[in-house]
């Protein structure tokens, strides 16, 4: 059996932070922000004691820069935000997929756009998390859905940017994260942690962005003597500017495929009440409680239908999603956004007039009883 | 001299992409023998840029190198310091990426007292995209996007930094090459924040638009226009009005920001014994 | 007689270190760049090789 802390009671913002000091983070930069300040907040109070380094810098593209800079002297590093703290960052995260600097930002979502809604959930920042810096590239975001997989997801998330050297995103949101629960965390002793592989060559032969069949480069730390060069700018292999076009092709399309290569290994998903399903919730993060909710309510009134949760958002899992969708009568997909997830199933379910947004973006979390009305409405027309 | 820093110098990437007459070359020679001469561990030497003609110093400098975003170099240089603090940090800069774009960290990484040495080249111009006014073009002097002349003002951006709180400043020219390398050695003594300003050329994207001549004239310019600042509290004013200071202008003694952080930690530690 | 040793292929004829030379034993061949005229005249005062922007020229070996 699984081994188990004490239950505790705690907030998906606090759980996020034990979580990353548990998993071996030693530097935080980041800039205040409702809601994920708490965060900061945590970490300023708790690094120092383990020898490790909090910084309030003076905006969110500070926070991130310092995080890249801790990241290449060899230190876990995070950041948290939101919204327009995220909008901020962008720059700078391109800037690490580009570099592979190992990174993880949290984002806890809230209503926007611009200012929008401070203290109100949302989930509308999936699109920014994929597609907003600027150049194709590949990025990992994973979601929560309670304050345990808040903990949990936060210790995969920094194993995942440090074995694949990518930023990775933390798609909190607002009712995740400022949320308390009773939680029994998993035993320290039992975390499985990862390190991003540093060199086996000697300085001399290092190639910073020479990869085997991992497709990953070795990474050396800042101050080993090693004496790299990273630039945002085309690199070869030796992490200088280059203007071949056939090694920039081959250094992008590498980071495309890394994380392809390891699709299986990072996509993170829930079932529940699937196996005789009809049909089918497909949501993610704050939204997946209320549609629990309502799996059972339309469960009791005879409807057969199960959830489908998303815990990794990016890269989408399309297969996984397409296979669930077959042989469903309708898919469901609440969330706290335009169909910003309903936008990615549609690319790949077989019939698309089966697919049903149930959405809300007016700062209140959706209910079940919102769900549970709108699946009938659909069904009963059906 | 040259021979002695040909090590430190990544020659396999040589000649650099600068045009011709380009200041960026002395000024990074200036950073390289300032570091040789203080015989600093080069293994624990970090150099961070942002982005700009300066910035791609970091490129030929045989250093762990970080050529970061525009304006930011600050902000990654003050992660890789607090994270490591016995590393020895430098920061090229221009005058567009440390005062315009990257202004604020500037600011804020002299408030903190956090031991960075940075170098701003400033040519006066944003140079790499070929003529904009950036904060420190005089006014009135022509850019790409000032073709009336400039309307703002500039900066005294070494008073900006002093203001902010910076703990040594100096001031050397491409012509002033000895004063310039002597700050260089000047900051990196300084444990804390300092920042030396090297007034450079630019004859492609900012002489040729202003009629300063070629590189040779621009430098006698230079030669013409600067004044130590030890002999200038000695002339009557109107021989120093609109003049180049150049020399250390200020030093003080503060807590360092990173030294700061890590009594914090000795007293946890302390604390758990 | 001092050593003055050129790196004629990074050179980009900008003009620097002839003009400056106080002692004439700098001059540029026919594309700018520059060449040794009179080493002879050579005081050792490394003006040159100061600022010379691209790492040209060593003086004294
Ligand atoms: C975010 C961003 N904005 C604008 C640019 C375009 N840009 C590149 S360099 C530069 C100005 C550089 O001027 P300066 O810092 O003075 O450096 P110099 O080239 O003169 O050495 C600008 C505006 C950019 N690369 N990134
Ligand atoms: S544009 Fe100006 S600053 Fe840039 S390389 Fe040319 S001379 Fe130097
Ligand atoms: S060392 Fe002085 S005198 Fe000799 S060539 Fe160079 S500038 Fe001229
Ligand atoms: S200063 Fe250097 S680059 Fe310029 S002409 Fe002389 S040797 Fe050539
Ligand atoms: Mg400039």
């Amino acid at each position: 059996m699984e081994k188990l802390r004490k239950a505790q009671l705690l907030q998906g913002n606090q759980a996020c932070a034990i979580a990353a000091l548990e998993a071996g983070v030693r530097f935080f930069g980041g800039y205040p922000i409702t809601p994920s300040t708490e965060i900061a907040e945590h970490m300023a109070a708790e690094l120092p004691k383990l020898g490790g380094k909090f910084i309030q810098m003076e905006d969110e593209i500070g926070g991130m820069g310092a995080v890249l800079g801790a990241a290449l002297t060899g230190t876990k590093a995070m950041t948290a935000t939101s919204g327009p703290g995220f909008s901020l960052k962008q720059e700078n995260i391109g800037f690490a997929a580009m570099t592979e600097i190992p990174c993880v930002i949290v984002n806890v979502q809230r209503m926007g756009p611009s200012t929008g809604g401070p203290t109100a959930p949302a989930q509308g920042d999936v699109m920014q998390a994929r597609w907003g810096t600027h150049g194709d590239h590949p990025i990992i975001a994973v979601s929560p859905a309670s304050v345990l997989e808040a903990y949990e997801l936060t210790v995969k998330a920094i194993n995942f940017s440090e074995k694949l050297r990518t930023p990775v995103i933390i798609l909190l949101d607002e009712t995740i994260g400022h949320m308390r629960e009773k939680v029994e965390l998993p035993a320290i002793e039992t975390l499985e942690l990862y390190e991003r592989k540093r060199p086996s060559t000697p300085a001399e032969k290092y190639l910073p962005y020479e990869t085997d069949e991992t497709g990953i480069p070795e990474m050396a730390d800042f101050g080993t003597g090693y004496r790299w060069h990273v630039t945002g700018l085309n690199h070869d292999e030796t992490g200088f500017p280059t203007g071949k076009t056939d090694v920039i092709e081959k250094q992008l399309m590498r980071l495309l495929t890394k994380v392809e290569k390891y699709q299986e290994e990072i996509t993170l998903y829930k079932t529940y009440k699937i196996e005789d399903a009809e049909y089918l919730f497909i949501t993610f993060g704050g939204t997946v409680r209320p549609a629990m909710e309502a799996v059972e309510i339309l469960r009791k009134e005879g409807m057969k239908i199960g959830l489908f949760q998303l815990q990794t958002i990016w890269p989408f899992p399309e297969e996984i999603v397409q296979e669930y969708c077959k042989d469903k009568k309708t898919i469901f997909v609440p969330e706290m956004n335009m169909g910003q997830i309903r936008g990615e199933i549609k690319k790949v379910v077989d019939n698309k007039e089966k697919l049903v947004g149930i959405n809300k973006i007016n700062g209140e979390i959706i209910t079940p009883q919102e769900i549970v009305s709108k699946v009938k409405e659909v069904a009963n027309k059906c | 001299m040259l021979k002695d820093i040909e090590k430190l110098l990544r020659q396999d990437k040589m000649p650099h992409i600068w045009c011709p007459g380009c200041g960026n070359g002395i000024v990074m020679k200036a950073m390289l023998e300032a570091i040789n001469s203080t015989g600093i561990d080069t293994k624990k030497t970090v150099v961070v840029s942002g982005i700009g003609c300066s910035s791609r110093a970091t490129g030929y400098m045989n250093f762990d190198t970080l050529h970061t975003t525009h304006g930011r170099a600050l902000a990654f240089a003050t992660g890789v310091k607090l994270a490591k603090p016995e590393l020895n940090v430098f920061v090229v800069t221009g005058d567009g990426d440390g005062s315009a774009i990257g202004g604020n960290h500037l600011i804020h990484a002299a408030r903190r007292n956090i031991d960075i040495n940075v170098v701003m080249f400033n040519n006066n111009i944003y140079g790499m995209t070929g003529g904009q006014y950036s904060p420190l073009t005089p006014h009135g002097k022509f850019a790409t996007t000032a073709p009336y002349g400039n309307f703002d003002r500039a900066f005294n951006i070494c008073d900006l930094v002093k203001g902010a709180g910076a703990t040594f400043i100096g001031r050397g020219t491409v012509f002033h090459t000895k004063v310039l390398t002597e700050m260089i050695k000047g900051a990196i003594e300084n444990k804390g924040f300092s920042f030396v300003e090297a007034v450079s050329i630019c004859p492609i994207s900012y002489g040729r638009r202003n009629k300063m001549g070629t590189a040779p004239q621009m430098m006698e310019w230079l030669k013409e226009n600067s004044v130590p600042v030890k002999a200038a509290s000695k002339l009557p004013p109107e021989k120093v009005a609109g003049k180049i200071l150049v020399g250390e202008l200020y030093k003080e003694e503060a807590p360092e920001f990173t030294q700061k952080y890590d009594e914090l930690i000795a007293r946890f530690q302390k604390g758990a014994e | 007689m001092a050593k003055i040793v050129i790196n004629q292929k990074w050179c980009k004829a900008c003009g620097i270190c002839y003009g400056l030379c106080p002692k004439g034993v700098l001059d540029k061949d026919d594309t700018g760049k520059v060449v040794v005229k009179n080493p002879d005249a050579c005081i050792m005062c490394r003006i040159c090789e100061e600022h010379c922007p691209d790492y040209c020229i060593k003086i004294g070996g």
